[in-house]
């Protein structure tokens, strides 16, 4: 066996490795509650591509994982953990529904202030995190969480206040929107190719920014090293403020289309925790934007997938999530092994 | 005294009293060096660990001690994830956060809204007939009385103790703790599974001492509070519980408010987050610039006095990993 040939089989084997050490994991958790963990596994897998239609909610739940994952490999490369990101898609989505449920006019018009008022929301509320870390000294995890609790309250307080329906304000949200806020979908299907498409602009225009800019590469300066970033002369601080903002922005995307792709309207759960789950992805793609579209597909089959486990076997959708944290934690664990291992053998 | 005020001052040091053994388990983690983020899955996940043992089994002893090792345990991958594997301690901390909360989801599902055992009302004699502080304090159950005696104990060992001047060496300078012969990476292994299983405890605490049996998302939040409390307390257990009763009282008077009249068309859910979003504004408050121009306003030795009060310092070495060489 060539040299070559034997490092591609190792470097395979390790990237297997830690997915089955999830899968095994997952298992055992499915014992313990007297599951056939191969059903399981073989309900979430036909849950998520049996049909056209499946394929159209997966790629309707990639758009915003690719969104908040493209986001995040920004804020990531300046070295800072935008949690906020949930809060962010809220605000966004909060945004947008004020232009739908204001603004009447016919339908690419309508949807462009949509668009546009939920990315203002999101980088307005990333901003605000932003100034919370420069100017306060809070860090970004503790001021995004804050941020995430307040969203939480401002769009519970709309729902059932100002924004109540007419039979009375419940859980499942305020009325429809006009049709003319409404993205349009393919077919019959609930797919709404123009999110896809802003999905990707996202993506190519986050791995431009980070591999194609003198801005990018300061944001990974800083993310190497703060203190010598500033040193150097980079405005880490301005750096900062627009990583939140760009993030932000894209979350607030994210946060509008669920309200006036998926939705149509604004509901209590908006998020759908896409914010948590889309810092998941940016990790397992190693914070590299290129690597994003990947895991956010990967993730949203699962996501797309788990439900039936309800359905079919009575079990708690929330398997899902156990798989996906399972695979992030075995991968970031391998990666440290076979680092040690290659050390002590050389 | 009103009884009112009185039976409100004891729910405010029962719910307070899983974010001290938390918080306090946490900055006994923090002062080795080490960040545990993993609190708010952790706590959820031991919380219904601990239920689901004492309904199975009907030992509550032995709910509160599964839930000390399920903490210890999720403490311990943190710790070797990041100390011998050299991963990012916080990637680590968060993804464990998100599992191990979808976990409690998944396996906590048979046990929702059951009825089951807790650790009832155990007065301490004498103590408990003290006028205001005997209700207060000493007509809880010794779950919360370990709560008090943690606080004690976790300063003294920190502060006044050979084995707690060493931890605080590997937190603050470990190249010259393990000059003078601390294994330092062991010291922190030490007390990310100490800490860890105190947080575990906290999470018994809650299904079994005061917010009763297992619901989806029982606990959840309150675990990133208790890791916001410790900066808050500046690493000080004092402080730190301190900073578990300022929230259990912004909690009291959230359910005060909302039973008011005036308020009755504020839905119930913002009485339930404002605590958590004036935790982090307080934060804010005291670690901003503003706070140095206010301490500004002061001669130098009464504004470091001051300042040692208002905010703490993080551990030198906090979340940084340490090699031999």
């Amino acid at each position: 066996m060539s040299h070559q040939l034997k490092e591609r089989l190792q470097a395979l084997a390790w990237l297997i490795l830690p997915i089955i050490a999830a899968l095994l994991f997952t298992a055992i958790v499915l014992l313990l509650v007297g599951a056939q963990p191969l059903q399981a596994f073989w309900e979430i897998a036909r849950g998520a591509l049996e049909s056209p239609a499946k394929w159209a909610d997966v790629l309707t739940a990639w758009v915003p994982l690719a969104l908040v994952g493209a986001g995040m490999s920004l804020t990531f490369a300046a070295g800072l953990w935008n949690i906020g990101a949930e809060g962010q898609i809220i605000v966004g989505a909060i945004f947008a529904t004020w232009v739908a449920r204001n603004v009447h006019l016919p339908l690419w018009p309508t949807l462009f202030l949509v668009i546009v008022a939920g990315m203002v929301g999101g980088a307005f509320w990333g901003w605000l995190t932003g100034l919370l870390r420069v100017y306060a000294r809070v860090h970004e995890i503790f001021g995004g969480l804050g941020m995430n609790f307040i969203a939480t309250a401002l769009i519970i307080w709309l729902i059932f206040n100002p924004w109540k329906p007419a039979r009375g304000a419940t859980m499942s949200g305020t009325e429809p929107f006009p049709p003319n806020a409404w993205v349009p979908r393919l077919g019959h299907t609930r797919l709404p190719p123009l999110a896809v498409l802003m999905a990707i602009l996202a993506v190519l225009l986050a791995y431009y920014l980070l591999k194609g800019t003198r801005y990018g590469l300061e944001l990974r300066a800083m993310g190497k090293n703060m203190r010598a970033a500033f040193l150097q002369g980079i405005p880490t601080h301005r750096h900062m403020l627009s990583a939140f903002i760009l993030c932000g922005a894209m979350a607030g995307l994210a946060g509008a289309l669920q309200a006036t792709a998926v939705y149509h309207r604004l509901i209590p759960r908006i998020s759908g925790g896409y914010g948590y789950a889309g810092m998941l992805v940016v990790i397992l793609a190693g914070y590299r934007p290129e690597w994003v579209p990947a895991v956010a597909l990967f993730f949203a089959a699962i996501g797309v997938g788990s439900p039936r486990l309800e359905l079919n076997m009575q079990l708690d959708a929330s398997l899902g999530g156990v798989l996906e944290g399972a695979i992030v934690l075995f991968v970031l664990l391998a990666a440290g092994l076979r680092k040690r291992l290659a050390r002590r053998s050389s | 005294m009103d009884p009112f005020v009185i039976n409100t001052l004891a729910s405010i040091v029962a719910t307070a009293a899983p974010l001290v053994f938390a918080g306090v388990g946490e900055t006994l983690t923090e002062k080795a060096g080490v960040v545990n983020l993993s609190l708010d899955g952790t706590i959820l996940l031991s919380a219904m660990a601990a239920f689901a043992v004492a309904y199975n089994t009907g030992s509550l002893w032995l709910g509160f001690l599964v839930a000390a090792l399920i903490g210890m345990a999720i403490a311990s991958i943190v710790a070797v994830g990041s100390i011998a594997l050299e991963q990012e301690q916080v990637a680590i901390g968060f993804v464990l956060t998100m599992m191990t909360a979808d976990l409690s989801s998944f396996l906590g599902n048979p046990y929702v809204n059951l009825p089951g055992p807790y650790v009832g009302q155990q007065p301490i004699p004498f103590l408990a007939d003290i006028p205001l502080i005997g209700p207060v304090f000493f007509r809880q159950n010794i779950v919360i009385y370990a709560s008090y005696l943690l606080i004690v104990l976790a300063w003294w060992w920190m502060m006044r103790t050979q084995p707690g001047l060493k931890m605080r060496g590997v937190g603050e300078r470990p190249a010259s703790a393990f000059a003078r012969g601390v294994d330092v990476n062991a010291v922190r292994y030490t007390y990310t599974a100490l800490g860890g299983a105190l947080v575990g405890i906290a999470g018994a605490t809650y299904s079994l001492v005061v917010k009763l049996g297992w619901s989806h998302n029982h606990t959840a939040g309150n675990g990133w509070i208790a890791l916001a409390i410790v900066i808050f307390g500046g690493w000080d257990p004092w402080k730190v519980a301190g900073g578990a009763y300022l929230f259990g009282a912004l909690k009291a008077l959230g359910s005060v408010l909302q039973r008011n009249p005036a308020f009755q068309n504020v839905p119930t859910q913002i009485f339930s987050t404002a605590p958590f979003a004036m935790m982090i504004l307080f934060l804010a408050l005291t670690s901003s610039g503003l706070t140095d121009r206010f301490l500004d306003l002061f001669s130098p030795k009464v504004r470091n006095r001051l300042e040692a009060i208002i905010r703490g310092r993080a551990p030198a070495a906090l979340g940084q990993p340490f090699h031999r060489d």
